[in-house]
Formats: C-alpha cells, sequence, structure tokens
C-alpha cells in the first residue's frame, strides 16, 4: 500500500543552520504519529514542508505517493487556537464552508447548496450543532478547535496535519478535540501527524513518536521513545523520564515546559524559521 | 446662530429646488457617481474590515491626493492621477507590509512623504487654489461626463474582478493561516486587493474627497459587522448603508449648497452609532441566552 506521507532522505536547513537530516519516515494510512521536541527543533517546519510551502533541502517528501505541494486536496490542516480578531465576519458554518471551495474562484454563491449539505453533515459529526451559527468571535477555544477539526475533514483528506491544536485548550476539550481526530483517522483511514509539546493527552491514540532534538531524532512507539534512555540519547544529557499516574512526565531536558509534564499555554511563534 | 447655517437649515427642507436641481445633468451625473461609489464601497468593506485595512484606506485615499495634484501640476487627468497615485501607494503597502504590525509603520512613512509631495504640487500649480481643495472635500458635481466615463469603466472591472477572486479572498482575508495551507494564493491576492482598492479610493477621492474615503469605505462595512458575522449579509447590509449614505448624501447637500460630503459623513456616521447600539443590546441578550444556567 502507498504510505499517505513519506520522507525519503530528508534534509531541511535555513542558510548555514540544518534543523534536521537524514529523515526517513512512512506514514501509513489510519496511523496517528506524534511529532515531539523543544522548541526550534523543526516540528512546524515539518509540516509546512508537508503543506509544500517549505522546500525540502535534500530528499523527498511525498503525501499519497505524489510529491508534497501547496493546495493538496489529500491534506487537511489543523492549525493552533487563536483569538479571533474582533470584525472578522465570519460564523462557525462560513468557516467550514471555507474548507470546502474557499479556495475555488468564484464568487461561490452557485455552490452554495452542496456546501450547506456538506456543511451540515460534518457538523452533526463534531457535535457542533448548537454553536455552529454563531460569530466565531464568541465562540470558546474548545467549540472553535472543533469548527477546525470539521474545516480540515469536509475535504475529505487521507493525512491530517495538526500543529498544537491542544494549546490552551482545557482537558475535557483536549480529549475531546482529540477524540474527534482519532474517531475520523479510524473509520476513514485518515493518517494523522500530531506536533505537539505534551504528549499526554493524546498518548492512548499514539502509534508512533517522532522525536525531533538539534537535528537528531527518533521514529518508534511511544514505548520505545519516550524512555530515559532515549532521551538522553537525543538531548546528549541526563534525562528522565516518570511515570506518574499514567502519565509521562520528562525532566532533565532544560525545557520548561516538558520538565512540568504539561505544556503551559504560553510558548510564542515557536519553530519559526 | 451663524447666518449661513440658519441658511443651510432653510433650504435643507426646501424640496422644490432639490427636485428643480434634478433635472440638470450634473446633478444626475454626480446621483450616479454617488451610486457606483457606493456599490463599491459596500463590496470591499467588510473584506476591509476583515483586513484591518481601515488605515492602509485612508493612506491609499490621501496618496491619490498626490497623484491627482502631480496630475493638475502635469496638465493631465486628475482623474487618471488620482487613480495611478492610488495604485501606486496600495501596492507599495501590500508588498512592503504583509504583516499587520508591518503595515503600520510603513503606512504612516509613506502617507506622510506623499502628503508633503501634494502640498508642493499644490503650491507650485498656477491655477485657482479651489481645484485643489476640491480633491481634500470632494466636489461631485465636476464629476463631468468624461469623469462619469472613467468612473463606470473603473467600477465595472473592480467588480469584476472580485467576481472572480471572491471566494479565496474572502478565505485569505479571515483565516490566513488555513487558507496558504489550502494552496490559496494570499501574497497574490494581497497585491490584487491593495490595487482594487486603490481604484475604489481613487474614486472616492473625487465625490467626497481625499479626507473623507472612509466615510463610505469603512464606516458602511463597520456598522454592517454590528449586526451579523455572516459575510453575505454582512456585504448587502453594507451595500445598504453606503448607498444611503452616498445618494442620501448627495440629495440633501443639492439645496443648501453644502459640500456634499459634511452630509455623506454625517449620514454613515448617525447609522453607525445606530447598528453600534442595536448590535450590543443584541449581544446582551445572545450573552443571557448562552450563559450557562
Amino acid at each position: 500500500m502507498t504510505p499517505a506521507v513519506s520522507l525519503r532522505g530528508a534534509r531541511l536547513a535555513f542558510g548555514e543552520r540544518t534543523l534536521w537530516s537524514g529523515l526517513e519516515l512512512d506514514v501509513e494510512p489510519g496511523e496517528f504519529v506524534a511529532i515531539l521536541g523543544p522548541n526550534g527543533s523543526g516540528k512546524t517546519s515539518l509540516l509546512k514542508v508537508l503543506l509544500g510551502q517549505l522546500r525540502l533541502t535534500e530528499g523527498e517528501a511525498k503525501i499519497a505517493g505524489t510529491p508534497a505541494r501547496a493546495g493538496n486536496s489529500a491534506v487537511g490542516y489543523i492549525p493552533q487556537q487563536k483569538t479571533i480578531e474582533a470584525g472578522v465576519t465570519l460564523r462557525g458554518r462560513d468557516l467550514i464552508g471555507l474548507g470546502v471551495d474557499g479556495h475555488q474562484w468564484g464568487v461561490g454563491l452557485r455552490g452554495r447548496r452542496t456546501r450547506r449539505r456538506i456543511v451540515d453533515n460534518v457538523v452533526v459529526e463534531v457535535g457542533a450543532e448548537r454553536f455552529v451559527d454563531a460569530p466565531l468571535g464568541t465562540m470558546s477555544g474548545g467549540e472553535q478547535q472543533r469548527l477546525r477539526v470539521a474545516q480540515a475533514l469536509v475535504g475529505d483528506p487521507t493525512v491530517l496535519l495538526c500543529d498544537e491544536p491542544l494549546l490552551s485548550l482545557d482537558l475535557a476539550n483536549q480529549s475531546l478535540v482529540a477524540g474527534l481526530i482519532d474517531r475520523r483517522r479510524r473509520s476513514h483511514d485518515t493518517a494523522v501527524l500530531f506536533v505537539t509539546h505534551e504528549i499526554n493527552p493524546i498518548l492512548p491514540l499514539v502509534d508512533r513518536v517522532l522525536y525531533l532534538v538539534d537535528g537528531r531524532f527518533r521514529v518508534g512507539p511511544p514505548g520505545e521513545v519516550m524512555t530515559s534512555r532515549v532521551l538522553s540519547e537525543l538531548y546528549r544529557t541526563d534525562v528522565e523520564v516518570l511515570h506518574v499516574r499514567g502519565r509521562l512526565v520528562v525532566i532533565g531536558t532544560g525545557d520548561a515546559v516538558d520538565a512540568l509534564g504539561s505544556a503551559g499555554g504560553h510558548h510564542p511563534a515557536e519553530d519559526r524559521p | 446662530m451663524n447666518e449661513r447655517l440658519a441658511d443651510v437649515f432653510e433650504k435643507l427642507f426646501d424640496f422644490s429646488t432639490t427636485v428643480h436641481l434634478l433635472g440638470y445633468d450634473f446633478v444626475q451625473q454626480a446621483l450616479l457617481a454617488g451610486a457606483l461609489l457606493g456599490l463599491l464601497a459596500g463590496v470591499l468593506g467588510p473584506l476591509i474590515i476583515s483586513r484591518q485595512m481601515s488605515f492602509a484606506v485612508h493612506g491609499t485615499s490621501e496618496l491619490s491626493l498626490t497623484g491627482a495634484s502631480a496630475a493638475l501640476l502635469a496638465g493631465i487627468s486628475v482623474g487618471v492621477g488620482a487613480i495611478l497615485g492610488s495604485v501606486v501607494a496600495a501596492v507599495l503597502f501590500g508588498l512592503l507590509g504583509s504583516r499587520a504590525r508591518d503595515r503600520d509603520s510603513v503606512i504612516g512613512v509613506i502617507l506622510s512623504f506623499g502628503l508633503g509631495l501634494s502640498v508642493l504640487f499644490m503650491w507650485l500649480y498656477p491655477g485657482r487654489t479651489g481645484t485643489s481643495f476640491s480633491l481634500l472635500v470632494g466636489q461631485i458635481v465636476g464629476v463631468g461626463t468624461s469623469g462619469l466615463t472613467l468612473l463606470l469603466a473603473c467600477s465595472v472591472v473592480v467588480l469584476i474582478v472580485l467576481a472572480i477572486v471572491y471566494r479565496p479572498l474572502l478565505f485569505a482575508s479571515t483565516d490566513p493561516e488555513v487558507a496558504l495551507a489550502r494552496g490559496v494564493p494570499v501574497r497574490a491576492l494581497t497585491v490584487i486587493f491593495a490595487v482594487l482598492i486603490g481604484v475604489a479610493a481613487a474614486l472616492g477621492v473625487q465625490i467626497v474627497g481625499a479626507l473623507l474615503v472612509l466615510a463610505l469605505l469603512i464606516t458602511p462595512a463597520a456598522s454592517a459587522v454590528r449586526l451579523t458575522a455572516s459575510p453575505l449579509r454582512a456585504t448587502i447590509l453594507a451595500t445598504i448603508f453606503a448607498e444611503v449614505a452616498a445618494v442620501g448624501g448627495i440629495l440633501l447637500s443639492l439645496a443648501p449648497g453644502v459640500p456634499v460630503s459634511s452630509f455623506v459623513t454625517t449620514i454613515s456616521f448617525v447609522i453607525y452609532l445606530a447598528c453600534r447600539v442595536v448590535g450590543t443590546r443584541r449581544e446582551r441578550r445572545a450573552g443571557r441566552r448562552l450563559a450557562p444556567a
């Protein structure tokens, strides 16, 4: 079977600085891969490569057998939750609708009926009936992110690229949104690449972890990668992984966020080159 | 009371004079020009608000003054000069400041230089200063047939381009990150939209003047988004508000002979206040309903 995502000998560098090199990764349809690592390790840049927004310095990146390119309809994208600026004229319904045909030229009046039907279906799927007609600016972070999931799903993607979609959500909403993504990949065999600081909310869902540190990386099931020995090798310092009440706590990476074992809602503009 | 003001109030309700003036060609042309501008403002406005470009529109319209005054001095068509000035400005704003934070300072820098130039051009202009003053506060009755043809042609071009790019433009204006991920040419659309705004602002300059273009391009849309978050409804409401302000302002100004811009700005401001009150009340009601029991 063609892998949903495939990276071969991939290297990404900005000038002198190499983010990572020799990256080999095949993600199977329906597989859930978490991408972890400290700030600046190139997690978000990896997503940008797959979105066709950044070019690999070396090697190749493929989505469902074709080279990664911008505007690939096989790719769905879920960004971080953000504050919606006042004055943005969108209701929840419009946000999802833009996911359906926002990239197509024209006014979009003619495709209104089809769009409405597709949006109504996905709204039921993510349980957003109650707030889908409200202005985006009046929604809670959790409501917004459910709509983001819906917006990414209407294109019927073979790969979902998620860039910290749970950041700044409370625990209940974290598991709700992660659950929606998980259900989709099981029902539709959608591959999921999930960039995150904090593996705990998605730990039960993750098939494999790609852990990036300073250009070094390790790929494998969480039980093999998230160990004191492997992370110490990656960070080149003594790192300890503790199991506390069913959660993983990583200590000694020098990264305040990981040391606490929970991502706070504050890390501006990470991974920006 | 100021004699002039008393005269205005007396004549404001002098409908026979208004009806009489409506018979003139130049008045009809002014009304048509106002209606065209209202339509452009209505469809562009909500996008300008979503992109937080009020200041860019202001800068663009002031720089169309620079183009117009340069054209006046060079002895070529003022209308063409105004369009050139604002399109160059709009493209510069679009290219130099793709991030809102950058853009703010870039506009300030270019705007001050451009205004300095236009002061110089107006000073150099040997003709009546009234002509250049009219570019600041607008002089719609001076549109004329050739001006109207230019206005009409430009409006049609703007509307056609907008009809082609509307949906990706809405996507890029309200949700740029995901739009980029879906392959929408966000940067190219920024430039295209800047040109459309430039043309609309230049047309507005001739009708309500450079200082007051915001009254048509921004205020009606800002009023509309207080009432609805639906892009379609916001566009329809903004168009209605802009038409009421533009056409209504011209009609009211006829009999008293007051500059059109004072009426246009007043009408759109009153509409804005009303929409704010209604919008706030609605939000409160919605807030109560949604609040957990």
